[in-house]
C-alpha cells in the first residue's frame, strides 16, 4: 500500500511496513548503520542509525514506516548523538586501524569517517580482551567486536542449523565465543562469508589478511554513504 | 674539578638519545657516551597477534625505513609458511622484483633526505657555524637550485613507494609468499619518462650524480677535516651475494676486518649461533657482537660505509666507476673515516637510482602471478628475515604457534648493530674537539652529533625549526651538581 511520510521535512511516498533505513536511502537520505544488513532480519543491536520518528529517538533498522510518519535524519542534534554512539564503540574497544587488516574494508571505521569522527569525546577504556585463536581457520579478535551479532544471528552450522558464534557474559563481561568444532566444519566459502559479514576485524579468515592492496579495498572504491545510497553493499 | 658534559636530546635523528661527556681537573675527556633513552618493546606487544599481521604492525617502529621493517617481516613471513626453505618452493620472480623495487625506492628517499637534508648543511656552512643558518632552510637560502632539486628527488621516490606499497608511508605489499600487487605499464611509464611534476628516472640519476659531486667539492676543500674526523676501526658487515658482492634484499652475512679479509660469513638463519647482545645500565640500546671475538672486537658497523667496504662491485656503472674511486682512496683497505659514510651515501644514492632503472624496465613487474602459497605441511612456524636497510643491517625474527599467534619476535635493527662504533665515534670527536679546551662551545658540541648523524640519518624535524634547536648542555661536578647550562 503506498503511504506518504515525511523525511527531513519532505513529502516522501513509500510501500507501508518498509525498512526506514532503505526507504530514506532510496530518496537520498543516508543513515549509518553497522548492524544492519538489508533483507536480512533487523538486529537493532548497535543504534548508530538513531533518528527522530514522530518526535522520538528511534533505532531507524528497527522502524516500519507508516503513513504519516515524521522522520527527520539531519539535524544538527542527531548526528552528534550518532557520532557519539560510534565514538563510544572506539573507546569500548581496542581499534588500532594501522595494523588491522579490516581498514579500508572495515563498515565501522568507514562510518566513523563519514560523521567525521576524529577524536573520541569519551576516555578509552583499554580493557583487556583474550583473542580466541583456537579455531583451525577462524581467529576471532575480541579486541574489535561491537556486538553488533551479526554472526550470531546469520551464520549457522550448513548442517544442524546450530549457531556458530554466540554471545556470552553480561555488560561488560560479555564477550564473542565461537563453537570450535562447528567452525572447523565450515566450508572455506562460509569462513569468508562469515569474515565479511563481521562489520569490524573481529572475525577474520587466518593466515590470508591483506591481500587486497591499498587503493583496491571496499570503501577507498565508493565510500559507506555512496554504496547505502546505491544499493551496493 | 671534574664535570660532566650532556647533549641532551642527540638532534638530528630519529629517536630519542643523549651524550654525556666526563671531563677531569684538567678538562680532558675520560669517559663519552651516547645514551638511547626511549624505551619501544615492539617485540613484546606484537607477541599475541596474528603473524600475517607482523610485517604491518612492526613496520610502525620507523617513519622513514619502514620499507625495511616491511620486508624484513615478509622474508621472516616467508620462510614461517616455508616460502624459501623448500627445494622447490621460491618466491617467484615478479614478487622479489616488486619488493626489490620498493627497497630501493626507500633507499632512495631516505638516503637522500639523510644526505641533503642533515648532512649537507654542515658540508656547505661548516660545523660550527650558527644553528639558525646550519639547517635546511639555511640550505634554501644559500642554493635554492639545489633544495628544489633534493625535493623533486624526494618526491620521485616516496611517488614510487606510494605505486608500489599504496602509500607514501606505511604502506602494505607485502604478504606471506609474495606480494598483494603488480606493476602495471602505465605506472612504470610514470617513473621511467616523468611527467609534470615528477622526474624521469634519467633526471633522478642525473641529481643523484650531482649530490656525489658535492661531496667531491666539499671533500676536495675540507679533505683534512673529513679524513680526521672520527676515524674508527671496525669491522664491517653486510649481505652479500654468491660473488660477494652487496645485495641490499638477500644474501649471506659477511663480516670482514680492516684489511677485507673475511672474519666470519654465515647464512643469516644462523645468527643467534654467531651474534650476542650485551646491555649496560645506562641505555635501553643493546650492544651485539660475535660471540667469537668478544664485545670489544667483535662489534661490527654496518651501513652504506660498511657496505661499500664490503662490496667488491657494484652491479651499475656509474656506482661502480664511483666505487672504484671510493676503494682506491685507501688502497684497498676498510675505510674507517666516519665522514666518508656520506660519501658512501651519495654512491647508494647512485646506485639505488640504477638498481630502479634496470627493475623499471624488468616485465617481470607487470607478472600477475604474485603468490606462492605452500602446502600446509610446509609451515615451520619460524622465520627470520634480513634486508639491507638504509641504516645498515636488519633482522626479523619471529616463531609462532600453529594457532597463527606470534609467540617471539627478535629485532636487531641497524642502529643496535652500530651501537659499539657509534659510543666509539663520539668518544674519538670528543677526545679531538673537546679534551683540553678550555671553554665549550655549541659549534663543539655539534661535532659530536655530526659523528652520529654519519650513522642514523633518520629525520628529525626539531632542529630545523629556527633558533629552537632543542639542545641542552649541563656540566655536572663530580657530586652530579649542576654547575653550569647552556641552551641553544
Amino acid at each position: 500500500m503506498s503511504i506518504q511520510i515525511t523525511l527531513d521535512g519532505r513529502p516522501v511516498s513509500t510501500q507501508a511496513g518498509a525498512n526506514l533505513v532503505d526507504v530514506a536511502a532510496e530518496h537520498g537520505v543516508y543513515i549509518p548503520t553497522l548492524c544492519y544488513l538489508k533483507g536480512k532480519p533487523c538486529l537493532g543491536t548497535c543504534r548508530i542509525c538513531s533518528v527522530s520518528v514522530n518526535g522520538r529517538i528511534a533505532a531507524a533498522c528497527t522502524v516500519s514506516v507508516s503513513d504519516g510518519m515524521i522522520v527527520a535524519v539531519d539535524e544538527p542534534a542527531l548526528a552528534d548523538m550518532r557520532k557519539a554512539l560510534i565514538e563510544m564503540l572506539f573507546i569500548e574497544g581496542n581499534h588500532n586501524c594501522p595494523s588491522c587488516e579490516k581498514s579500508g574494508r572495515c563498515d565501522l571505521q568507514a562510518v566513523g569517517y563519514d560523521v567525521g569522527m576524529l577524536v573520541p569525546r569519551f576516555p578509552y577504556r583499554f580493557t583487556p580482551h583474550q583473542r580466541e585463536v583456537g579455531a583451525e581457520r577462524i581467529w576471532l579478535e575480541r579486541d574489535r567486536c561491537i556486538f553488533c551479532q551479526r554472526c550470531v544471528d546469520y551464520i549457522h552450522d550448513q548442517h544442524s542449523g546450530q549457531k556458530i558464534f554466540t554471545i556470552k557474559g553480561r555488560g561488560s563481561n560479555a564477550r564473542i565465543e565461537i563453537d570450535k568444532t562447528l567452525a572447523d566444519q565450515m566450508s572455506a566459502e562460509q569462513v569468508r562469508e562469515a569474515a565479511e559479514l563481521c562489520p569490524v576485524g573481529c572475525i577474520i579468515e587466518k593466515g590470508v589478511g591483506f591481500n587486497r592492496p591499498i587503493g583496491e579495498r571496499k570503501f577507498e572504491i565508493k565510500s559507506v554513504r555512496q554504496r547505502a545510497l546505491e544499493d551496493d553493499v | 674539578m671534574s664535570r660532566k658534559l650532556v647533549i641532551d636530546p642527540v638532534t638530528r635523528i630519529e629517536g630519542h638519545g643523549k651524550v654525556t661527556i666526563q671531563l677531569d681537573d684538567d678538562n680532558q675527556v675520560t669517559d663519552a657516551k651516547l645514551h638511547v633513552v626511549e624505551f619501544r618493546g615492539f617485540e613484546k606487544l606484537v607477541q599475541g597477534h596474528p603473524y600475517w599481521e607482523a610485517p604491518m604492525l612492526l613496520q610502525r617502529i620507523c617513519g622513514i625505513c619502514f620499507v625495511s621493517h616491511h620486508l624484513c617481516g615478509a622474508k621472516a613471513l616467508d620462510d614461517m609458511i616455508g616460502v624459501g626453505l623448500g627445494q622447490h618452493i621460491r618466491l617467484l620472480p615478479g614478487p622479489e622484483k616488486i619488493r626489490r623495487l620498493g627497497h630501493y625506492a626507500q633507499q632512495l628517499q631516505s638516503h637522500v633526505t639523510a644526505y641533503f637534508y642533515l648532512v649537507v648543511p654542515e658540508m656547505l656552512f661548516g660545523m660550527d657555524a650558527p644553528p639558525e643558518q646550519r639547517n635546511v632552510l639555511g640550505l634554501v637560502e644559500q642554493d635554492p637550485a639545489l633544495v628544489k632539486r633534493v625535493v623533486a628527488l624526494r618526491k620521485w621516490g616516496q611517488e614510487l613507494i606510494k605505486t608500489v606499497l599504496g602509500k607514501r608511508m606505511h604502506g602494505i605489499s607485502s604478504v606471506p609468499g609474495g606480494v598483494s600487487k603488480n606493476i602495471s605499464i602505465e605506472e612504470r611509464d610514470r617513473f621511467l619518462q616523468g611527467e609534470e611534476g615528477l622526474l624521469s628516472i634519467d633526471e633522478v640519476i642525473e641529481y643523484a650524480q650531482e649530490g656525489l659531486e658535492l661531496f667531491y667539492q666539499f671533500h676536495e676543500q675540507h679533505r683534512e677535516q673529513v679524513d680526521q674526523f672520527a676515524v674508527v676501526p671496525a669491522l664491517d658487515m653486510c649481505l652479500v651475494n654468491d660473488e660477494g658482492n652487496v645485495d641490499y634484499y638477500h644474501g649471506r652475512i659477511r663480516i670482514i676486518d680492516e684489511h677485507k679479509h673475511i672474519v666470519q660469513e654465515f647464512d643469516y638463519h644462523d645468527y643467534l649461533q654467531h651474534f650476542s647482545e650485551a646491555t649496560e645500565a645506562w641505555s635501553y640500546m643493546k650492544f651485539p657482537y660475535l660471540k667469537a671475538l668478544g664485545r670489544e672486537k667483535g662489534s661490527v658497523r654496518v651501513g652504506p660505509l660498511a657496505r661499500l667496504n664490503v662490496t667488491k662491485t657494484l652491479s651499475t656503472p656509474l656506482a661502480e666507476a664511483a666505487l672504484k674511486k671510493f676503494h682506491a682512496y685507501t688502497n684497498g683497505r676498510s675505510n674507517n673515516m666516519t665522514l666518508h659514510t656520506n660519501w658512501a651515501r651519495a654512491i647508494e644514492i647512485i646506485h639505488s637510482a640504477e638498481l630502479i632503472k634496470a627493475l623499471l624496465n624488468d616485465t617481470d613487474l607487470q607478472n600477475t602471478e604474485l603468490l606462492m602459497i605452500p602446502a600446509d605441511t610446509a609451515w615451520t612456524g619460524e622465520g627470520i628475515g634480513v634486508v639491507e636497510a638504509p641504516r645498515g643491517t636488519l633482522l626479523h625474527h619471529y616463531r609462532a604457534a600453529k594457532t597463527g599467534d606470534i609467540t617471539f619476535a627478535n629485532l636487531i635493527v641497524s642502529t643496535t648493530q652500530n651501537n659499539q662504533v657509534i659510543n666509539r665515534t663520539v668518544q674519538s670527536v670528543a677526545q679531538d674537539y673537546i679534551s683540553g679546551k678550555a671553554e665549550i662551545t655549541e659549534g663543539m658540541l655539534n661535532a659530536i652529533e655530526v659523528g652520529i648523524r654519519a650513522y642514523d640519518p633518520c629525520l628529525s624535524c626539531a632542529t630545523h625549526a629556527l633558533g629552537q634547536m632543542p639542545l641542552k648542555i649541563s656540566v655536572f661536578d663530580a657530586r652530579g651538581n649542576i654547575i653550569d647550562e647552556l641552551c641553544r
